[in-house]
């Protein structure tokens, strides 16, 4: 099986085991909302305009609710022996990490696009513009990438996936400030071109931040 | 009385010690004052120069060090190079933990505030949790070779992630005061030796604690080692 197809076969896997149960995306679903509207009442007497907040908020929530994702992905292998039987499956280790990102990264983005105009009309701010979907993607992407890595550390220790933001957030942090920025500088009004850096920040965090995780995969499923 | 134990790293103790003290020395009594201050304490304060900077460098030099660590240990496998890892991490958590309480300490004269989220402060915060986290994930696996892989692995990964947060200074404003854009590195020239100085009894320091910690791991393995063998040689 090529590289791709072996990908793609675990993505389809993930997507089937999914469908039938939705346990994952309902979850993911519901968090991410539920937060929204926390901080929908928790910022409200404080700040006079809603816009001012609405990136870090729109964050923090897909933050979270993709830990969500994140965590569930490994639990659910590791419990039910899933994991073994993708090692012994012949298939490169690699293509397994590629499998599970791109397979968390879809759940995580199916939930962001159905919270989005949720979250505009909550939060009065048109957030369905080209590039700050661009940025939604790029910034879910690294964080699916690195989140990958460490749920599959994460799982396999006593804390289970209650380590799992203790290990992902620090080092997301790169990734998180720009994607605020970006998305901040977006709805004020600023081109892409105007906020260059901060572009090539993401996509750098991107790049290195999947290199290196799937370099060291290996040693993380491995016996 | 019991003799002191002497051998080959009290030498190396024993000049950590006089060298801090000597910095110590130095960086309060015999640096001159500043010259571009307005308030006696601000004057003061800026004697934490030749604290806060070293145990900053002295943090990054051990978090260096435990990604080298991390990677020889995913390559050899060997576990000496995990223990090099593990004890720099915690030796470069006390610095780092140093360095932001000192910058505290000066920022409060010096900027009226004890914390501000401009990003060369929040880069330390993040790299000092990347660290405090690693140390969770070490403390929440059981299996020795899998602690030591997967910490190797978020070594590797943390590190990496540093100079990415890093260069988010690069292109914000800051108010932290930049050491090397001027020509003379902000400090006036009689201010350069006690930095230098101060900078290398701090890395000295550095390596002495390090290497204690080295020895109390391996005697920790080989405590574990004959426990081992004893349980298995007994008759029961």
């Amino acid at each position: 099986m090529s590289f791709l197809r072996q990908i793609a076969a675990i993505i389809r896997k993930d997507i089937i085991a999914e469908l039938r149960t939705k346990e994952m995306f309902s979850s993911m679903f519901v968090f991410a909302l539920l937060a929204v509207v926390v901080f929908n009442f928790a910022f409200e007497l404080r700040v006079a305009d809603a816009a001012t907040i609405a990136p870090g908020v729109l964050w923090v929530s897909v933050t979270f609710a993709g830990m969500l994702g994140l965590n569930r992905s490994f639990v659910l292998e590791k419990d039910r022996g899933c994991l073994d039987g993708l090692l012994l499956a012949p298939v490169d280790r690699s293509a397994i990490y590629f499998g599970k990102m791109l397979g968390n990264f879809l759940f995580i983005t199916v939930v962001e696009a159905i919270i989005l105009p949720i979250f505009s009309a909550l939060f009065n701010v048109n957030l369905i513009q080209t590039w700050i979907l661009v940025v939604l993607l790029l910034g879910t992407l690294g964080f699916s990438g690195v989140g990958t890595l460490f749920s599959a550390m994460a799982v396999h220790t006593r804390a289970r996936e209650v380590l799992l933001p203790v290990l992902l957030f620090p080092v997301a942090v790169p990734a998180l400030i720009a994607a605020v920025k970006l998305t901040a500088g977006l709805l004020d009004g600023q081109t892409v071109a105007d906020m260059a850096n901060w572009m090539q920040l993401l996509v750098a965090f991107d790049v290195i931040l999947i290199a290196v995780s799937y370099m060291t995969f290996d040693y993380v499923v491995e016996d | 009385m019991k003799t002191l134990r002497l051998d080959r790293t009290t030498t190396l103790n024993i000049a950590a010690a006089v060298a801090v003290v000597v910095a110590l020395y130095l960086a309060l009594v015999q640096a001159p004052a500043p010259a571009n201050v307005d308030t006696e304490a601000q004057s003061y304060a800026q004697r934490i120069i030749y604290f806060h900077v070293p145990h900053a460098w002295v943090g990054f030099l051990a978090f260096l060090v435990t990604f080298l660590g991390s990677v020889l240990y995913l390559w050899k496998g060997e576990r000496r190079w995990d223990i090099l890892a593990s004890s720099s991490v915690v030796v470069g958590i006390a610095f780092m933990t140093a360095t932001i309480i000192t910058g505290s300490i000066w920022a409060k004269p010096a900027w009226n505030t004890w914390w501000t989220w401009d990003p060369r402060l929040t880069t330390s915060t993040v790299t000092w949790l990347i660290y405090v986290s690693y140390l969770m994930l070490r403390s929440a696996l059981d299996d020795p070779a899998r602690r030591a892989r997967f910490a190797a692995v978020y070594g590797v990964v943390g590190f990496v992630s540093v100079p990415i947060t890093f260069f988010a200074i690069r292109w914000w404003r800051t108010i932290h005061p930049v050491l090397f854009d001027t020509s003379n590195m902000g400090l006036s020239p009689n201010m350069r030796f006690p930095f230098f100085f101060s900078l290398g009894a701090f890395t000295l320091l550095y390596f002495v604690i390090l290497i204690q910690r080295v020895r109390v791991e391996r005697l920790a393995d080989e405590v574990e080692r004959l426990k081992a063998a004893t349980l298995a040689s007994r008759r029961w």
